[in-house]
């Protein structure tokens, strides 16, 4: 398969109060094009920081990240990113939003943002503004404009963890189905290891900052996946250990 | 509807109870000079019978509203200019800053000499007092736009026209109204300052030229309320731009 995204030797460290803090220290990654990847890593370990610079909003101070080929150093419609606080313009209508990143000349843009409306769940809400939504909606919401731009890679960075936890899971299913609709790289930030398990193709699992690579765990089952399955109970308790849980 | 009776009854208990204390300490005090309301209302009541009362309104109105309409042309312009182009704030903001805090009334010297005594004097010194909050506020708004906002348009690639116009404005907007309230109410102010040296209209004009013609407290008292009053009415009107639903994200939850 051909590789999608590269990240090539990353390295980045801050300035801090008390000098240099080292927060990546030489990541080497491949993602195939149409692969969910999933990388979990323990909180303050540099996973944001990562995602930002495959993402284009970060430099590394060294290594480069490539996509098909080309080396990436700023942002792009091509991988867009979905946070975790979300950014959905709280000042722009549903339907503003969802159209906001389409930039060339669309035949009609209102018919695609009611196919993504439709696609996510949002029909009905268009007209509303976003402070006029749950969180699971929001969420909505913010796939739902970044599909509309047929991105290459999603970047998601946390996306479900400031939902409650039913909501959560309920997005999880969400996003399985939306992405058997459309085909995507993805790339999943987490630290929450059933979420990953539901959802990837493959596991990264990083170190204590500053970050490395320390073990890779592929996740070879059909969707849709019971997490009650004696496989996925196994696999969790393998990602778990490398934790030292 | 307690709530909404609550809303009323209560300023207006403390309006009665302040008019009674004002009442009870000129009779007691015996004062002959200092008027109680009932003569200050008779005083605004006898403006208003020979219609001067509203022309003096209507004058400090039209001030007010021309200074602080430029001050807005100037100010929001400036200030998005200083909170987006980080030149623009180091050339600028010391100036700014060095300007602001020169009270308009020192500026009343150079304003006759300048423009004479008319209406553009006051003009000037409204536009004076109200212009820096404009800028300041902008700017500050400009500069604490969320980052992730900025980043998801860059992240679409949009141009820099869309981006202005869908995601700085109306990010900053509601920092803007802000300012602008404050503004019309530092404007509002500064118009008995800046009306003494108008010619022969305004409330700044009746209260100075009532205390110089004959110490006419009555109708002193009579322009300092209608001040106040106009003032409130001002704000109210300014408050109800917060709830334009372009700007409702910002004061909802």
């Amino acid at each position: 398969m051909p590789a999608k995204l590269v990240a090539a030797n990353i390295e980045k460290s801050f300035a801090s109060a008390s000098g240099r803090l080292r927060v990546i220290a030489g990541i080497d990654l491949s993602i195939a094009d149409g692969e969910f990847v999933a990388i979990v890593g323990p909180s303050g370990c540099g996973k944001t920081t990562l995602l930002n610079i495959m993402a284009g909003f970060e430099h590394p101070d060294r290594g480069h990240v490539t996509i098909d080929g080309r080396a990436r150093s700023r942002p792009s419609a091509k991988g867009i990113v979905i946070s975790q606080q979300g950014s959905v313009f709280p000042w722009l209508t549903v339907q503003q939003n969802l159209t906001f990143g389409l930039n060339g000349h669309h035949v009609d843009k209102g018919a695609l943002a009611r196919h993504y409306a439709k696609l996510v769940g949002l029909t009905g809400f268009e007209n509303g503004y976003p402070y006029e939504l749950s969180g699971g909606m929001l969420k909505r919401a913010e796939l739902a404009r970044a599909l509309i731009v047929k991105p290459e890679i999603l970047f998601m960075d946390e996306p479900l963890s400031a939902l409650d936890a039913l909501t959560s899971l309920q997005m999880r299913a969400e996003l399985r189905r939306i992405l058997a609709e459309e085909r995507h790289t993805c790339v999943l930030i987490t630290h929450d290891v059933e979420e990953a398990i539901q959802l990837a193709d493959r596991i990264i699992v990083l170190s204590q900052r500053p970050a490395t690579i320390q073990a890779v765990f592929a996740v070879p089952f059909e969707h849709p996946r019971k997490l009650a399955h004696p496989d996925l109970i196994e696999l969790k308790a393998a990602i778990l250990r490398e934790f030292g849980l | 509807m307690p709530s909404k009776l609550k809303q009323v009854v209560a300023p207006l208990a403390i309006v009665t109870l302040i008019v009674a204390a004002w009442w009870i300490a000129v009779l007691a005090t015996n004062t002959p000079i200092f008027p109680t309301p009932l003569q200050v209302a008779t005083a605004a009541l006898g403006l208003v019978r020979e219609g001067t009362l509203w022309d003096h309104v209507g004058a400090s109105l039209f001030r007010v509203g021309a200074g602080f309409l430029l001050a807005i042309a100037v100010g929001i312009p400036l200030g998005l200019l200083m909170g987006w182009v980080r030149g623009a704030f180091i050339a600028l903001n010391p100036i700014v800053q060095i300007l602001r805090p020169i009270s308009p009334i020192a500026w009343i010297p150079l304003a006759i000499l300048w423009f004479g005594v008319g209406d553009v004097s006051p003009i000037f010194l409204i536009f004076l007092a109200s212009v820096f909050p404009t800028i300041v506020q902008t700017a500050a708004g400009v500069h604490t736009i969320d980052r992730r906002y900025l980043w998801a348009a860059e992240n679409f690639g949009v141009s820099r026209y869309k981006l202005f116009i869908q995601v700085v404005i109306p990010a900053v907007l509601p920092q803007i109204i802000v300012g602008s309230r404050i503004s019309l109410g530092v404007a509002w102010l500064v118009v008995v300052a800046a009306e003494m040296i108008a010619l022969h209209s305004g409330l700044g004009y009746l209260i100075i030229d009532s205390r110089n013609a004959g110490n006419r407290y009555d109708l002193v008292v009579a322009g300092m309320v209608m001040i106040g009053i106009t003032g409130l009415l001002l704000d109210s009107t300014m408050r109800r731009l917060e709830r334009l639903p372009i700007v409702r994200w910002r004061y909802a939850r």
